[in-house]
Formats: structure tokens, sequence, C-alpha cells
């Protein structure tokens, strides 16, 4: 078979293009399609990530001049990586694990939309970060304690509570490597 | 380099295992998506940042994770001839983004190569397990223990809400992607995939052909996947994954019975066209390859052709790729070239099962 762009060198690269229904097959060379700029299959060119991109900038609202909206879009910079969120909605992907603190408000309405709905994790919970986790809550109904005890004026028991969640966190950083 | 070593090298040790439904089922595999938590993930890193990720896994992963699969050996992009990366892409073991776009990307990989684990590639770590035949419950414990062996050295990026962070939010939560390879010829020849996949596709999985997104199924070979993973268990992806695969199964299966009731002897007419087209062509493109090689497969699961081993569909359509095709040359080759090469490697290979298979018979008697 020839290529169907250049009718001279063999077709190597077949697609089948399938929109709205509508099947159109390609049969054409490697250089063409490079020219055409037509995805070698599982190069993904077109990818998850393109459609991401698609769904994510339904943030402007009708009317909103454009001006306007990517003004606010570049005020939110993750404090790590420096990602902003034009990025985000540019290449469809996080910079770093902060990300997901940064743009938290903007975040759930994304993951409903590409998870059925849910927002929140059912799964599996490694075992450190769960320790870490857990001392975390110790921590804090630890510091609420604490603060009564002030309150209260029992001095000393509020400082034996100070003296666990110093140790306490001591542990989990040490624990955590950093 | 002889065909027999050529095979034995190209062919992945767990695919000569046949695993359970292997008249449908090719292959399963589970892979988790994990990042660390105190580095920038891969697509805004620099070099630099990668390269300590490197050395982290060169001086900390050298312990044996399970004793089923022993020591794991780390290849760097760097030090590999594009051909071999080629190679590691058409055997399923690392993704073309690993090549393309990672910097300092790596792969840990087991002897058997069930087990590979992807270094900066989207994420820190993409830990992958495949294992022949309908076995996601095996694929998955094996993967979670790599994943717990992994976390024993390293800090994960994890939130309670949100669970392991990844860099694209598709990915969040449990990071899981559970999926099953099938080759379904009979579904595709009476037109009911079509009505399939739509319905597959409302209960949160996908449906894509053999090299993933936007890959075309070559040789009636499909992948059925979980999209959603936050919001499920684990155990609740790999169970509902294995309910439906279960019952596209046994559609192939019944589809393909009436085929043999029904329509017998154009079945085999089509299966033994196949076959000579296979022993005999000078000049093959990869689509007529795969398309024969799926007729062959089904001739050999529904008891039509004998003398053939059931894993010849996936060792030959592995090594009928340009990569492996010109591995086996051991020069680049134009895609004429190519086709002739393909022609030649599959007739040979056919001969060579031939003369074993005459071979155990011999020895049989």
């Amino acid at each position: 078979m020839t290529c169907q762009e250049c009718g001279e060198r063999p077709a190597t690269l077949h697609f089948t293009k399938i929109i709205n229904g509508e099947k159109t097959e390609f049969h054409i060379c490697e250089k063409c399609a490079k020219e055409k700029g037509e995805a070698e299959p599982g190069t993904n060119h077109f990818s998850i990530h393109n459609l991401l991109s698609g769904l994510l900038n339904f943030e402007t609202p009708i009317g909103e001049s454009p001006t306007q909206s990517f003004y606010k879009q570049e005020q939110t910079n993750c404090p790590k990586c420096g990602l902003t969120y034009q990025q985000f909605t540019k290449i469809g992907r996080f910079g770093c694990s902060v990300c997901y603190k940064t743009f938290a408000d903007k975040l759930d309405p994304i993951l409903k939309k590409v998870h059925g709905g849910n927002t929140a994790h059912a799964g599996k919970v490694p075992v450190r970060a769960g320790a870490a986790i857990e001392i975390e809550r110790k921590v804090q109904n630890l510091r609420s304690k604490m603060k009564e005890y002030i309150e209260h004026e029992e001095f000393e028991k509020a400082a034996e509570t100070r003296d666990i969640i110093r140790s306490l966190e001591h542990r989990s950083s040490w624990e955590g490597g950093e | 380099m002889s065909l027999e070593r050529f095979i034995s090298e190209a062919v992945s040790p767990w695919m000569k295992d046949e695993g359970p439904d292997s008249d449908i089922v090719m292959s399963s595999r589970v892979r988790f998506a994990r990042n660390l938590k105190n580095y920038v993930f891969p697509i805004l890193s620099d070099r630099e940042q990668n390269l300590e990720v490197i050395k982290e896994v060169r001086s900390e992963f050298n312990d044996v994770p399970d004793e089923h699969i022993g020591e794991l050996e780390l290849l760097e992009m760097e030090s590999l001839k594009p051909i071999e990366k080629r190679v590691l892409v058409e055997k399923h073991l690392i993704s073309r983004n690993l090549i393309e776009q990672s910097k300092n990307g790596a792969v840990l990989l087991s002897e058997n190569e069930t087990v590979s684990i992807m270094v900066n590639e989207e994420d820190h770590f993409r830990i992958q397990c495949l294992v022949a035949g309908f076995e996601l419950k095996k694929a998955f414990t094996l993967a979670n223990s790599l994943d717990d062996w992994i976390e024993s050295k390293v800090d994960y990026a994890f939130d309670e809400r949100k669970g392991y962070l990844t860099s694209c939010p598709t990915n969040v939560g449990t990071g899981m992607r559970a999926s099953v390879m099938l080759h379904l010829p009979a579904l595709v020849l009476t037109q009911q995939l079509n009505h399939i996949i739509p319905a597959i596709n409302q209960l949160g999985l996908v449906v894509r052909g053999s090299y993933g997104e936007g890959s075309e199924a070559l040789g009636n070979i499909f992948q059925i996947s979980n999209q959603i993973t936050l919001g499920k268990t684990e155990t609740d992806i790999i169970e509902d994954l294995q309910g439906v695969v279960m019952q596209v199964i046994e559609k192939e299966r019944a589809a393909r019975r009436a085929l043999l009731d029904n329509s017998r002897i154009e079945l085999e007419d089509r299966i033994y066209r196949s076959l000579g087209i296979l022993e005999n062509s000078r000049i093959i493109q990869s689509k007529e390859a795969a398309k024969c090689l799926s007729d062959v497969r089904l001739g050999i699961d529904i008891g039509l052709v004998n003398g053939l081993s059931k894993s010849i569909l996936t060792e030959l359509l592995i090594l009928t790729q340009p990569g492996f095709l010109q591995q086996f040359a051991g020069a680049s080759l134009t895609p004429t070239e190519r086709d002739i090469k393909r022609a030649t490697l599959i007739r040979e290979r056919l001969e060579l099962e031939y003369q074993l298979s005459k071979k155990s018979e011999g020895d049989e008697q």
C-alpha cells in the first residue's frame, strides 16, 4: 500500500479515526506523518492530559473578560515548585505534593469530574505516613488539652503535656527523616 | 544471532506461563504511581534532582524485595542504546514517556521481567507487575508488597484525604491502574464488541488497544482497565474489574461457540488462509501479520490448529515490531526491509515450532 499523502513511499502508519461514530482510515508513510503531525501510535501526542486540560478550562465563567480571569489565575503560585494554576490547566499535571494544598479550593470539582463524583481517598494508607498522621492527631488533641489546663491554671499538668508534645514532635520529625 | 537465542532474549520469561483463562486473557497488570514527599515531581524537576532520586535508589534498593522475584537490576536510560530502549517499550516494560520526556529516567527490572519499576517517569515511581493469564489478584498482591518494600525506604507523598499524591490528578488516591489484556477475535468478528464497550465505559472502566491510550487494537487484543482511582479501595477496584472481565470472557467464549456451530467451514477457511499467509509470505506488514496471528491463535484455542503453542501470538506480535526486527537484523531497516524481515522471522519461527513438536512426538513414541 502506498502513502495516501505523497503517493510515493509505502504507507507504514495506519490510523482509524472515529469522530462522532464516523470512521475514517488513514494510510501514510512516516515522513508524511511527521509533516502532518499525526501521532505515531502509542506516542501519546493526544493524551489524557490534553483532554484533562480541556476539563480544567471550565473556570472562566461566560461573560467574564479573559484578561480579568488571566490576572486572577496568575495570583496563585505553589510555594514549593512555583507552578501557577494557569500552567496546571495547560499541562494537566501538578508539580509537587504541595500543589494539592495550594490549589485545594479548585481541586474537588476537577476530581469529581474524573473520578465519578469522588473526592476522598478510601484505599491504602502507607504504614509510615499513617504513623505520622496518627502522631499529628495526638499532638492536636494534646494541644487543646494543654490550653484547657492553662485556662484552669493547672500549670504542672500543662508543662507535662507540653513535654509529651515535644517528644512526639521530635519523634515524628526524626522518623520522617527531615 | 540465532533465532532461538533471540527469542529467548525477546520473550519475557513470564510470557511462557499460560495462567488461568489463557485462551482469552493474555496478561494481567497492576501498576502503582508513587511520589516522594520531599522532591518536586519529575515533570518540573531538573536533572540534578532526578539524579538524586536515582542515587537514592542505587544505594537503598539493593536488597531482595520478594524471594520469588529476586534482585532488581537498575537500568538507566542514558546508558542504553536507542534500540534497546525501544525493545523495552515493545515488551511493555517501560513507557515511551520514560524515553522521550524523562530526565535521568531509569527502570528497576526483575530477572523474570514480571516486575518493572520506572523511576523519574511522570511520577517518581511507577511500580508495575505483569503476570500471564487472568491473575489480577496475584499481580495486585505482588505490586502491593513491592509498594511496602519501597515505602520502608522512602517517604511517600501522601495526604490523609486525597491519598497517594500523583502528578496527574487522574491517578490520585490509590494511584492504582489495574488492567487485563484480552484476545477477543470472536466478539470483533461478530461485531458485538461495539455494543459491549459503551456498557463497560459506564462502569468506570476503559477499553483500549494493547499499547494504551489512543492505540489501535492490533491483532484483536484489547486492554480493559479502571479509570477511577479515588474514592474506592484497591480491592474494590480489582473486584469490579475482575467481574466485568469475567463477563467479557464468557461472551467471547459464547461467540466462539456460536461461530463454530453456525459457520464452522467459513471459520476454518479464514484460519487456514491466515496460517498459509504466515507460512508462505515473503513481505508482510505489521497490521496484516497481527490479523493473521490473531486468526491462528483463535484456531489453536478452539482446537482447529494443532502443533503450535498458544504463546505464539503474544510472542510473534512482540517479535515482529520494528524495534525487535531491527535488533534481530542487527541494523536499522527501511519499512520495506522490515516487512521482508518480518515475513522471514515468522516463517522461521513457525518452522522451528513444527520441528520442536515433531521432535516431542518422536520422543513420546
